[in-house]
C-alpha cells in the first residue's frame, strides 16, 4: 500500500521532467499488461494503422506478399506456442496446415467431378479448419508427449510423411496428386472476400479485402496467444519447457500441458492452412511437404523463440527473403534462374542455404532471434547516453 | 511360398542397406551428439565414386569399392574438420542444422558430378539369380545382405576390441574424461565421420546395384534411415541392425502383398510403413528397441 502510494506520488511529481516512470508498476495488472508502456501502445497502434492503410498504397503483388506474411505469422504463432513456449520441437507443422487446408476446402469448396465440397460460408469452414486439426492434434499429442528431444522431432517428421500419403490417396477430398482441388469460396455472409468492392467510397481490390480479413485474424489470434502465454497455462508451458520434471513436482500436469500445447498449436496451423489455401487458389498434396515445416521452423527461430512479436517479424522475413533473393540473383554471376539454365546453384538452392545459414547464425549468436536483436537496440537507446 | 521368400529376401537386402546407413548415424551420434542429415548426400557420392573408378579409371569392381569408401572417408573427415568442429559446444539443434547445410552443399556437388542421367556402379551381379534350397533368388539381394552385415560386424568388432575403438567409445561416454585420459577427442570426431561416411558410401553402391542404377534423387532413400535409427534407438548399433532389417522386410512385404490384400490403403503404401512402425514402437518403448533411456535429473 505504501509502495503503491509512493509510486504514484513519484510519477505524478516528476512527470513534467521525466515523462513518468513507465517501468514502475504498482499493481499486478499493470505489471502483466501486454502493452505496458506508452511507447508500446503508441507504436503498436501505429503499426496496426500502417498495416491497414498499406494495401491502398502498394502494388497488388506486394499486397499478396503481405497477405502471405499474415498467414505465415498465424502459423508461426501456432508453432511458437508448442515449440517456443512449451519446448516440444515439432517438425509436423506442415501436416496440420495441410489438414486445415483440406478441411477448409471440403467445407467451403465447390464439388467438381468426384471431389466433394459443401460450399459453406467462411463462418463455418474457417472454424472447422481450426477445430479438425485441433482434434487430431489432441489425439496425436498423448503419443508425442511420451518422447522428447530428437525422438520427438523425428516422430513428428513421420507425421508429415504419413500425411502426404493420405493427401495423395484420399482423392474424394484432396483431388489426388498433381491435380489437386480448388480452394474454398471466401464468402463471408454473402460478402465475397475475393472480389472487388466499393465500401463508403473506398475501392477495395480483390486482394485487399482478403488481406484485411487475414490481418484481422492475425491481430485477434495474436492477442489470444499472447494472453494464453501470460495465463496459468502459459506459465505451465514455460515450466514444462525449462525443466519438465521440476514442473511435474510443482504440480503442473505434464501430459495435460503438452497435449493442450499441441492442440492449440494445431488449431492455429489449421486456420493458417485454410487461409493459405484461398491465397494459393489450387492446392495439391505436394504443397504440404517437409519444406513447409522447415519454413515455419525458420519463422520462429529467425523471428524469436517464445515471442509473439518475433513470430510476426520472422514470418515477414521468411516471406520477403525469397523475393529479395530473386531480385538480387540476376546480378550475381554464378546463380541461375531456372532449372535448365547453367550456373552453379539455382535461386531456390541459394534460398535454402540462406535459411540454413541464418538459422545457425541466430542459434549461435542470438538465440532470441530478430526479436532479441530488437531488444538489444531498444535497451541501448533506453539507457542512452549511459550505455554500459 | 517362393514369392514370400523372395520378398523377405529382398526386404533383408534393402533392410541391410538401411542398417548400414543407420549404423553411420549411430556412430556419429554417439561420438558427437549430432544427428547427421548429410548422410544421404554422402551415400550418393559413394555410388558416384564407385562408378567413376569402374567406368572412367577402369579399376576392377572389388578394388573400386574400397577405393570409393576411402575417398568418402576422406570427404567425411574434411567435412567434420571444416563444418562441424566449430560447432562443438553449441546446441545440438544448431549442429544438426549445420549438417543440413552440409547436405545441401554436398548434394549440389553430387548433382553436378552425376548430371541428369542415371549411373551404374558396374557391379558383377546385375540381374543374375542363383538357386538356394530350390528357390531362385536374385544374387543382388544376397550380396547386399552379406556385404552389409559383414561390414557392420567388422566395424562392431573394431569398436569393441581395438585401442582406437576403445578410444571412440570413451569419447562417446564422456568427452572430458576421455580427454583427461589422453584420448585425442578431436581426432575421434573426425574418425567417426570418416567411418560413417565410408559406410554411407558403401550403402550408396549397394543402392546402385542390380537393375536400376542410381540418380541424384535416390539420395532421399537414405531418409528412411531416420525412422530406422529411431526405431532401434539413437545410440545403439545393435538396434540399428535389427531395426534396419525389420523395416526393410516390412516394407518389402507391404509392397508385395498390400495391393492384393488391402488395396484401400492406396498406391505406394510401402513408403509410409517405416514411419508407421516407428510410431507404433515409440508408443511402447519411447527410446526405441535398444536405446538407452535418458537418465534425467532435476
Amino acid at each position: 500500500m505504501t509502495l503503491q502510494r509512493l509510486g504514484q506520488g513519484t510519477s505524478r511529481g516528476s512527470r513534467a521532467t521525466l515523462r513518468g516512470r513507465p517501468e514502475l508498476h504498482t499493481d499486478y495488472a499493470a505489471d502483466q499488461a501486454i502493452l505496458d508502456t506508452k511507447a508500446k501502445r503508441v507504436w503498436t497502434l501505429a503499426i496496426v494503422v500502417l498495416a491497414v492503410v498499406a494495401p491502398f498504397l502498394l502494388d497488388r503483388d506486394v499486397q499478396q506478399l503481405l497477405t502471405r506474411v499474415s498467414i505465415y505469422a498465424i502459423g508461426g504463432i501456432g508453432l511458437n506456442l508448442v515449440t517456443g513456449y512449451a519446448g516440444q520441437v515439432s517438425l509436423g507443422h506442415a501436416f496440420f496446415l495441410g489438414l486445415g487446408a483440406y478441411t477448409a476446402a471440403f467445407f467451403g469448396g465447390v464439388p467438381t467431378g468426384n471431389v466433394r465440397g459443401l460450399e459453406l460460408d467462411v463462418l463455418v469452414w474457417l472454424p472447422m479448419a481450426g477445430l479438425v486439426p485441433m482434434v487430431v492434434g489432441l489425439l496425436v499429442a498423448p503419443l508425442a508427449a511420451r518422447v522428447r528431444g530428437l525422438y520427438l522431432a523425428i516422430l513428428t517428421l513421420g507425421l508429415v510423411f504419413v500425411g502426404e500419403h493420405v493427401w495423395r490417396e484420399a482423392r474424394t477430398f484432396t483431388g489426388g496428386p498433381g491435380v489437386g482441388r480448388r480452394a474454398p469460396l471466401p464468402q463471408l455472409l454473402g460478402f465475397d472476400l475475393h472480389a472487388r468492392h466499393t465500401i463508403l467510397g473506398v475501392d477495395l481490390d480483390r486482394e485487399t479485402s482478403f488481406y484485411l480479413f487475414c490481418l484481422l485474424l492475425l491481430v485477434v489470434l495474436g492477442v489470444l496467444a499472447r494472453n494464453l502465454a501470460r495465463s496459468k497455462m502459459g506459465r505451465a508451458f514455460a515450466a514444462v519447457r525449462d525443466r519438465d520434471i521440476a514442473a511435474e513436482i510443482m504440480g503442473v500436469p505434464l501430459l495435460e500441458t503438452k497435449v493442450l500445447a499441441f492442440g492449440v498449436s494445431s488449431f492455429y496451423a489449421g486456420i493458417a492452412g485454410g487461409l493459405y489455401t484461398v491465397l494459393l487458389g489450387q492446392i495439391t498434396p505436394e504443397n504440404w511437404g517437409l519444406l513447409v515445416s522447415i519454413d515455419f521452423l525458420a519463422v520462429i527461430l529467425i523471428g524469436g523463440v517464445a515471442t509473439i512479436t518475433g513470430s510476426i517479424i520472422g514470418a515477414a522475413f521468411v516471406v520477403v527473403l525469397p523475393r529479395i533473393v530473386q531480385g538480387v540473383a540476376p546480378s550475381i554471376p554464378f546463380i541461375s534462374g531456372g532449372v535448365g539454365e547453367g550456373g552453379l546453384i539455382t535461386v531456390f538452392q541459394l534460398q535454402t542455404m540462406l535459411y540454413g545459414g541464418l538459422i545457425v547464425a541466430f542459434l549461435v549468436l542470438e538465440p532470441r532471434g530478430m526479436f532479441g536483436l530488437w531488444l538489444r537496440v531498444r535497451n541501448y537507446w533506453k539507457a542512452w547516453p549511459f550505455s554500459y | 511360398m517362393e514369392e514370400l521368400l523372395v520378398s523377405v529376401l529382398r526386404g533383408l537386402g534393402i533392410g541391410s542397406t538401411y542398417a548400414l546407413l543407420a549404423v553411420g548415424f549411430v556412430i556419429i551420434y554417439r561420438a558427437t551428439d549430432v544427428v547427421n542429415f548429410a548422410q544421404p548426400a554422402l551415400m550418393i557420392l559413394g555410388a558416384y565414386y564407385v562408378s567413376l573408378y569402374v567406368h572412367n579409371i577402369g579399376m576392377p569392381f572389388v578394388l573400386a569399392v574400397p577405393a570409393a569408401m576411402l575417398t568418402l572417408a576422406l570427404i567425411g573427415a574434411i567435412t567434420e574438420r571444416i563444418a562441424l568442429r566449430p560447432m562443438v559446444g553449441e546446441p545440438a539443434f544448431s549442429a544438426a542444422m549445420v549438417t543440413v547445410g552440409v547436405f545441401i552443399v554436398l548434394f549440389i556437388v553430387a548433382f553436378r558430378l552425376i548430371g541428369p542421367n542415371v549411373i551404374t556402379v558396374g557391379d558383377p551381379w546385375g540381374l543374375e539369380r542363383s538357386t538356394i534350397f530350390g528357390i531362385r533368388v536374385p544374387q543382388v539381394d544376397l550380396a547386399k545382405i552379406v556385404i552389409s552385415l559383414t561390414t557392420i560386424a567388422v566395424v562392431g568388432v573394431v569398436l569393441k576390441r581395438s585401442r582406437v575403438g576403445l578410444a571412440m567409445r570413451a569419447t562417446a561416454l564422456d568427452q572430458e574424461v576421455a580427454l583427461a585420459q589422453g584420448v585425442d577427442v578431436g581426432r575421434m570426431f573426425g574418425l567417426a565421420w570418416a567411418v560413417s561416411a565410408a559406410l554411407a558410401g558403401l550403402a550408396g553402391m549397394l543402392i546402385g546395384t542390380g537393375s536400376g542404377g542410381v540418380g541424384p534423387l535416390d539420395a532421399f532413400i537414405a531418409l528412411k534411415a531416420l525412422p530406422v535409427v529411431i526405431l532401434g534407438g539413437l545410440d545403439s548399433i545393435k538396434g540399428a541392425v535389427y531395426a534396419g532389417l525389420i523395416v526393410g522386410v516390412a516394407e518389402s512385404l507391404t509392397r508385395s502383398y498390400q495391393p492384393g490384400f488391402a488395396p484401400f490403403l492406396g498406391a505406394n503404401f510401402d513408403v509410409v510403413v517405416p514411419y508407421l512402425i516407428m510410431i507404433l514402437v515409440l508408443m511402447i518403448r519411447p527410446y526405441g528397441l535398444f536405446g538407452t533411456p535418458e537418465i534425467q535429473r532435476v
